[in-house]
């Protein structure tokens, strides 16, 4: 497990790399430093002079990978990819083109992100294993077919259905949660009562119905059966062997949400007007900040990865006849 | 039913469950707005969008301002103890009467008096010891690397406002680390602001270091006395008295300047761009653009009162009721995130909101089409008691042909032919009705309403495009049209070298599905005369490289009026503007000599006869060449609430926030009456999952104890 866990942390570096690359390939086939000069300074009255000027100011007057103008080694480092990778390596977000510290921006976003995505992966949890397991013990029946009606139709919804939806119904005809806005403290309940529960709904009938199959398959096999056979109670067989043999499946789901809880929701954040990250990444790129995203998407893959590692250490934990790289 | 009427009675004298603010802002003087995108500049010398005057308006104090209530457009003093007017000197320091003949002109002057007594706002960069030395200018490392808000420093202190203050910011137009988009524009008008910036440039400055300007002199902007400066301009440029009532000439106190700059304060967002500072009836208590944003009353604001005369009917809108009263008047005014327009709108419908624009998707909730076929509100917002005002606004949205371009470009008889055609054929009145909800004027030339040179009814119809019936003007038939595309050479629309339908290219920034109607219904105008047009979408970026590469064919544009003079419309075709060649506003690179030379006439001389005849040779100038589809004037419909006071728009004075009032005590009893919380659908759901549930179990139950046989 540790010598599996060392090589795979010996891919983080390239894998960070190529992202990195593949990102600021991205953005500066869409957007030339000309043109972020011009979103920045606006339309009115802007010479070529300033759009220079902005560019020299900002780093941005650089070749984009090969500066042929100089000699030796800084054909490659005085470029505008060298000089704003390296320091993403180090953690050093620096500052947006219009002068924000990035990363003061990220933790001062990141709480209100955590308030929605923490208690929606917990209520979307214990909802959906819940209904999951009580569709799996009543296959079959009436309630089995009409939930799974109520998936059907759950899924195929749009999401931004809900969003609206609910807005309208819960906080404009109802008037019990306030339409939008967000407030530190435990007064953001009643900001984000309204958008927990559009993100479990939005998502309850295609987990329902994964989580339905999951635990069919458990219930199908010979051990379960055995456990019926010694006499064991209903809950105990579900709760105690079903339910702990499904727990693979259940912290792939989870372990995979684990970046997105930090990086938000972007139409969800947008709509319910709270001030996370969901929503700064594409305001970054809509103001054509490039300094915003490169920080983003490289905190959105180092998080993956760290996401991935944890599923691996959590499987092995979870089923201890799993050994990594072992034949 | 019981415990949802229980509760409604229990909540009846509460706070409402759905108010988004704290229970004990209710009874507070607080005027509750909102903003969409978080503003880029709050430092004067670089902002110049719309949402940011929304904030640098109240804090930063101009020279001078626009009456609030007059019509047309007055400038008045703000911190000026008069509007300055422009003295023109010769070569050898003789004064001139006018700037009629211009090229005697060597320079211009505008001298500026102060009102004494104005102090800055409370701000830690003034704040100082007893023995006179600054508090917070020489700050170490490990205070810095603890400071992210100006709540870092609790000490404050302020000043008087002198002009060596206005004359630094003047200078700051020149600093080589801050972008002002007007400083190039400027530099041909002031005198050494260019050679100040080249000076500034060559010399080396860490980015973030102080430079201190008191250190330089700008030949264009000179200290006289305490309160008193000049602005000397190399060359006569009437409308820049204009340009005294904008951001850019606002005062920046060298203090802030030397505050900001130390090392690690940027860093932290510690900039001018985000904590202002200035004279203004408002300060930026709370900058937190990712939820909200705070103006709070300035303790130090000079005395300010309210207007007491404005237009006959001023009156009778209760605008001049507090005539003489002390500004502000409201204490603090919350502006709140609201990326999406449906939870802007329906908190305003519930009166979170005070004001509020009118999104496409809640126009039929809040307007209809009275039996004059005059806009007005719905019953639903009569019921609320809303009100609604309708501004034209000092702006033109219009079609432009690219005169470089090879088939719609270029003066000769048949593109003039073929753009005129384009011109009748393309309904202007259908659009505005269509994708405008009826929120516009069409236009009949450059210059939109309220502004001077603007002719209404028949004296300013574009008699190429309209004929006067009837007491209003009336698009020309399809018919004429087609006779001037067949006198261009395009007989039914056909290209005679292909024999095709002659194909013509829209160039659009595509940003969003809704264009695409509007794209679809922009083809079919061309359609009626048998032609084709392509619409090449693409991206912003694309697209502004089309337009200054001089690519485009067709396309859409607008401006929206810098300050009310008919220069600030005109020169949008002055030859010299082009965007091609010179870089300029003149996004159709249109060149005409003879209109050029009367906007070199025009531009200098004052409101009156001489320059309405001009301008009506120049505005027949532009119709005959018709370089624009003339487009509409956009109007602005806004809706506010029965406890806002003096609302009336004022589309060019930023500051209006000082004129505004609210009555919290009504607003707090309407928001109740309004918003009630209702339980009992929800207790039903609730119940019917019970009852669901019930025969489930049921089931199981029974499965769970069956035998096997």
């Amino acid at each position: 497990m540790t010598a599996y866990l060392i090589r795979r942390l010996c891919y983080v570096l390239p894998i960070l790399i190529g992202v990195n690359l593949i990102t600021f390939v991205l953005f500066f086939v869409v957007n030339s430093p000309d043109d972020m000069a011009r979103m920045h300074l606006g339309e009115r009255r802007v010479t070529q002079a300033a759009v220079d000027k902005w560019k020299e100011e900002h780093d941005y007057a650089r070749p984009l990978f090969w500066n042929a103008n100089v000699d030796g080694t800084a054909r490659v480092t005085d470029t505008i990819f060298y000089r704003r990778s390296i320091e993403l390596f180090l953690f050093k977000f620096g500052q947006s083109d219009d002068g924000r510290d990035i990363g003061y921006d990220i933790r001062q976003r990141m709480g209100p992100s955590l308030a929605i995505a923490l208690p929606v992966l917990m209520v979307e949890l214990l909802v959906t294993v819940t209904l999951g397991l009580l569709v799996a013990v009543l296959r079959g029946t009436y309630f089995d077919r009409w939930i799974a009606l109520v998936c059907v139709a759950l899924m195929s919804v749009s999401g931004l259905f809900y969003i609206v939806g609910a807005q309208y119904l819960i906080a404009k005809l109802l008037r019990i949660v306030p339409i939008s806005g967000f407030t530190p403290g435990l007064a953001a309940a009643k900001f984000v009562a309204l958008p927990i529960a559009v993100q479990v709904l939005a998502a309850l009938g295609a987990n329902v119905r994964w989580y339905r199959t999951v635990f069919l398959e458990e219930i199908e096999k010979e051990y379960v059966r055995t456990a019926w056979a010694k006499g064991l109670s209903e809950s105990a067989v579900m709760t105690r062997h079903v339910l702990r043999n499904a727990l693979l499946p259940l912290i792939t789901a989870i372990v995979v949400t684990l970046p997105s809880l930090f990086l938000g929701s972007l139409i969800t954040e947008s709509f319910f007007a709270i001030p996370g990250l969901g929503s700064y990444t594409i305001d970054a790129l809509q103001s054509q900040d490039f300094a915003i995203v490169r920080s983003m998407v490289f905190l959105g893959a180092v998080l993956y990865i760290v996401g991935l590692l944890l599923t691996d250490i959590a499987y092995a934990w979870a089923d201890p006849r799993l050994r990594f790289g072992e034949a | 039913m019981l415990l949802s009427s229980a509760l409604r009675v229990v909540s009846a004298d509460v706070t409402p469950w759905n108010n988004p603010y704290p229970a004990d802002n209710a009874a507070k003087s607080i005027l509750y707005s909102v903003f969409q995108e978080r503003p880029k500049h709050l430092d004067p010398v670089s902002s110049y969008s719309e949402n940011e005057a929304v904030f640098t308006g109240q804090i930063y104090e101009p020279p001078l301002q626009y009456h609030f209530l007059k019509r047309p457009y007055e400038l008045i003093p703000l911190t000026a103890t008069a509007v300055p007017e422009a003295q023109y000197f010769d070569a050898r320091g003789k004064r001139l009467p006018d700037a009629t003949d211009e090229q005697a002109v060597a320079k211009v002057i505008y001298r500026i008096t102060l009102r004494p007594g104005i102090t800055f706002a409370p701000h830690p960069a003034f704040a100082r010891r007893p023995d006179g030395s600054y508090y917070y200018h020489a700050l170490s490392p490990e205070i810095t690397q603890r400071a992210f808000t100006l709540n870092a420093f609790p000490e404050t202190g302020t000043r008087e406002l002198i002009a060596d203050d206005y004359v630094y910011e003047i200078k700051r137009l020149a600093h080589p680390h801050l972008h002002s988009p007007v400083a190039s524009f400027l530099g041909k008008y002031i005198t050494g602001l260019n050679a100040l910036a080249r000076e500034l440039r060559h010399r080396t400055y860490g980015k973030a270091e102080f430079i201190d300007l008191r250190a330089f002199d700008l030949l264009g902007a000179r200290v006289i006395d305490r309160y008193t400066f000049e602005i000397t301009l190399s060359k006569p440029y009437p409308q820049f008295v204009y340009w005294l009532a904008m951001s850019f000439f606002a005062p920046v106190p060298w203090e802030a300047d030397a505050f900001y700059s130390q090392p690690g304060m940027a860093e932290h967002n510690l900039t001018l761009e985000w904590y202002p500072v200035g004279t203004g009836p408002y300060v930026l208590n709370e900058n937190n653009p990712n939820r909200r944003m705070v103006l709070r009353r300035n303790p130090n604001f000079h005395l300010e009162t309210y207007p007491d005369a404005g237009e006959p009917s001023d009156g009778a809108h209760g605008w001049l009721a507090q005539a003489g009263q002390r500004l502000p008047f409201i204490d603090e005014v919350h502006f709140m995130l609201e990326k999406e327009d449906i939870p802007e709108w329906n908190k305003f419908q519930q009166g979170y909101y005070d004001t509020s624009g009118i999104a496409p998707d809640g126009f039929d909730q809040a307007i209809r089409v009275g039996p004059t076929g005059q806009p007005e509100l719905t019953d639903t917002m009569r019921a609320h008691d809303v009100r609604l005002a309708i501004t034209t606004q000092p702006s033109l949205n219009y079609i432009g042909f690219n005169m470089l371009d090879p088939v719609v470009g270029g003066n000769d008889r048949r593109a003039r032919l073929l753009r005129r055609a384009l011109s009748i054929a393309f309904d202007t009145e259908e659009l505005i009705s269509i994708f405008g909800n009826g929120r516009g004027i069409p236009a009949q030339g450059p210059i939109p309403p309220g502004i001077f040179g603007f002719k209404e009814a028949e004296a300013g119809v574009n008699p190429l495009v309209y004929d006067w019936r009837q007491g209003r003007a009336v698009r020309k038939s399809l018919d004429q049209a087609r006779h001037y595309l067949a006198q261009a050479g395009y007989p039914g629309g056909r290209d005679p070298a292909s024999g095709k339908p002659l194909v013509l290219y829209f160039d659009a920034a595509t940003t969003g599905p809704d264009l695409k109607s509007q794209f679809s219904w922009y083809r079919k105008q061309f359609e009626k005369l048998g032609l084709e047009l392509v619409v090449r979408s693409t991206d912003y970026n694309r697209f502004q490289e089309k337009m200054h590469k001089g690519d485009a064919q067709i396309y859409s544009w607008g401006w929206n009026a810098d300050y009310p003079d008919p220069e600030n419309f005109l020169f949008l075709l002055y030859g010299p503007n082009g965007k091609v060649r010179h870089q300029g506003e003149n996004a159709s690179n249109y060149a005409n000599p003879a209109y050029d030379a009367l906007f070199q006439r025009m531009r200098v001389l004052p409101n009156g006869a001489e320059r309405q005849r001009i301008i009506d040779q120049m505005v027949a100038l532009v119709r005959e060449d018709s370089p624009w589809i003339w487009g509409f004037h956009p109007q602005a419909f806004t809706l506010y609430h029965q406890w806002v006071g003096n609302a009336k728009p004022n589309l060019l004075a930023r500051n209006s926030l000082k004129y505004r009032t609210v009555d919290p005590v009504l607003r707090a009893v309407k928001r109740r009456e309004w918003n009630p919380p209702r339980l009992w659908p929800l207790l039903l759901v609730l119940i019917a999952a019970v009852v669901s549930i019930v025969p489930a179990v049921l089931v199981y139950r029974r499965r769970r104890y069956a035998t096997a046989l």
